[in-house]
């Protein structure tokens, strides 16, 4: 390897100057499309000066298959249609679940560059209208189907076979991936684009009265983690990994205003300067010289951390792939915020909460504020738009926290992009 | 012209034969399972066909009970879990396949390190019954 320790800048400074979602859950009835507009329009309002959209040059959309999702190809010149920037170039760009970040990406580029002053990045995927088996074949399509997925694994299958080996290496418990998962619903609980805005505490309680209305006997839970290991409320998926470690099937969009640094000022007092990139790929699981960690996103971090110039330790908002409750541990070894066989220690001792030394996925993560693969990369840099700029409402940090980073997982770790953002 | 022969289908022909077939890089020496037709190691393009032994160690592994469709066809499910894994070959290389011969409704009980065959499973029907790679306890 020769590339290694290349550090990479942009050809100028680039800076998000307006951030909006539309909410994630299943939405019976609304596409791809419809959701974009959403998040779309809460974008525009998020512009603190303002902004005539006709000023956009060009839209980047991640969607990981709204061809198998939705039975709908060429979704990007639609996406632009749809909100009325046609005939400005629309690109989508495809890496799985790491979509949106890699679109972030191509958007950053394109301005960086200097071909743009002004871009849209978009993320989008309609997932829920399929049943479970066709959303587990679809989301398979992002392993390698020759020499991977013959051999029955899944997404949550291969996530379980990290567990066990993270497992059989590190002495973890499998009780602390469900206080991953527990702990990612006590956040969602306080955001309201979450699919699931619920604690644990309160999804009983609701299957308590929805038991007592139908008649049947009412669980009798002592607590979170009694129900979690109850294998009819949180049934097996892929052993290690139940119901409850896993994000669910989901529908929603996210889009971010991209603007040159030097124009930043127009558009609002308090924009989000992105000072760190980093993106790398890697081949089949089976292939990997470790199983306990995942090389692309150790890849991805250390050369946005090099581009930023920061370490782990100054990041205050982090928001990392949680797909699986096993991928938020490895995440938060492999971008540097504890040592390899540490993350589980710190999840187990409460480290990652929200009132922790190191919170994680303040937003609820994927686990709990959903996770429509293509528009995930993007939704977590909303969530780092809210804390960043102080209006993350009950949610928020404490500290006034000013960096900010995004991890987005492709597949297993066939890609990661990393982002580190400055509030100015 | 390149007519690259290094090919899943050569890989699944070997399979259906009942054996594991791999490369080795001629110009560094490093194995591969499956067969690469370009070394990622030193990038050379000068590879052969080599035969695996067949006989490895679990690595990682789960046990499935929301199966994908093709192994739902295949008798599999919520009330018929598997176990899917990934195998380290004494010769180095590792592979994704369906594990055999361990208990699925044990999974407390498997152990990370336990040694394994290669043995091969058919699924499908007709046409499209396909053999499949796998590995017995």
């Amino acid at each position: 390897m020769t590339l290694t320790n290349t550090i990479r800048k942009f050809g100028r400074g680039v800076a998000v100057v307006g951030a909006g979602m539309s909410k994630f859950g299943a939405f019976p009835g609304k596409n791809s499309r419809d959701l974009f507009v959403e998040a779309y329009q809460e974008m525009l309002a998020s512009v603190d000066k303002g902004f005539d959209p006709r000023d956009i040059e060009a839209l980047f959309i991640g969607n990981y298959s709204s061809d198998l999702f939705e039975n709908q190809g060429h979704t990007a010149p639609i996406m632009a249609d749809w909100v009325g920037l046609a005939p400005r170039p629309a690109v989508r760009i495809e890496d799985a679940c790491a979509s949106g970040g890699a679109a972030l990406r191509q958007g950053l580029m394109a301005v960086a560059s200097g071909l743009y002053d002004i871009v849209l990045v978009g993320g989008i995927e309609k997932m829920t209208d399929l049943p479970t088996e066709r959303v587990t074949d679809t989301l398979a399509t992002a392993a390698d189907m020759v020499y991977e997925i013959p051999a029955g694994f899944t997404f949550p299958g291969f996530y379980a076979a990290m567990a066990t080996a993270y497992m059989a290496q590190y002495g973890a418990p499998t009780d602390v991936f469900l206080q991953v998962g527990y702990k990612n619903h006590e956040s969602g609980a306080l955001n309201d684009k979450a699919q699931f805005g619920q604690r644990i505490a309160d999804i009983m309680e609701a299957r308590k009265k929805s038991a007592a209305k139908k008649g049947q006997p009412i669980p009798t839970w002592a607590n979170e983690m009694e129900f979690l290991h109850d294998n009819r409320a949180n049934p097996m998926i892929a052993w290690p990994m139940r119901l409850y470690d896993c994000s669910p099937i989901s529908d929603g969009a996210a889009a971010v205003l991209l603007v040159s640094e030097e124009i930043a000022n127009r558009f609002t007092d308090a924009s989000l300067h992105v000072i760190g990139a980093g993106q790398a790929s890697d081949g089949a699981l089976h292939d990997r010289a470790t199983l306990t960690a995942i090389p692309s996103a150790k890849k991805a971090a250390q050369d946005a951390y090099a581009m930023a110039g920061v370490k782990p330790a100054d990041i205050g908002v982090v928001e990392v792939h949680d797909c699986f409750t096993i991928a938020e541990i490895v995440a938060s070894e492999d971008l540097g915020f504890f040592a390899p066989g540490e993350g589980w220690k710190a999840a187990e001792d409460g480290v990652t909460a929200r009132g922790g030394a190191r919170p994680i996925n303040t937003s609820g993560g994927l686990k709990s504020k959903g996770h429509p693969v293509g528009a995930s990369g993007v939704g977590q840099v909303i969530e780092i738009w809210k804390q960043l700029r102080g209006q993350a409402g009950a949610r928020q940090l404490d500290g006034n926290p000013s960096l900010g980073l995004t991890h987005n997982v492709g597949g297993t770790g066939q890609t990661c992009v990393v982002h580190i953002f400055e509030r100015r | 012209m390149v007519d690259n022969i290094f090919t899943g289908t050569a890989f699944y022909k070997a399979v259906g034969e009942h054996k594991l077939m791999g490369t080795r890089c001629k110009a560094c020496g490093e194995i591969h399972l499956p067969p690469r037709p370009i070394c990622p190691k030193c990038l050379s393009g000068d590879v052969a066909w080599v035969e695996f032994g067949g006989k490895g160690k679990l690595t990682a592994f789960t046990v499935i009970y929301i199966a994908p469709t093709a192994m739902i066809a295949a008798g599999y499910g919520r009330n018929n879990p598997y176990i899917a894994g990934i195998v380290q070959l004494e010769e180095g290389p590792s592979v994704s396949a369906q594990i055999l011969g361990l208990d699925a409704t044990k999974p407390e009980s498997i152990a990370i390190g336990a040694p394994l065959t290669a043995s091969f499973v058919e699924r499908g029907e007709g046409e499209a019954k396909k053999t499949f790679l796998a590995f017995n306890a």
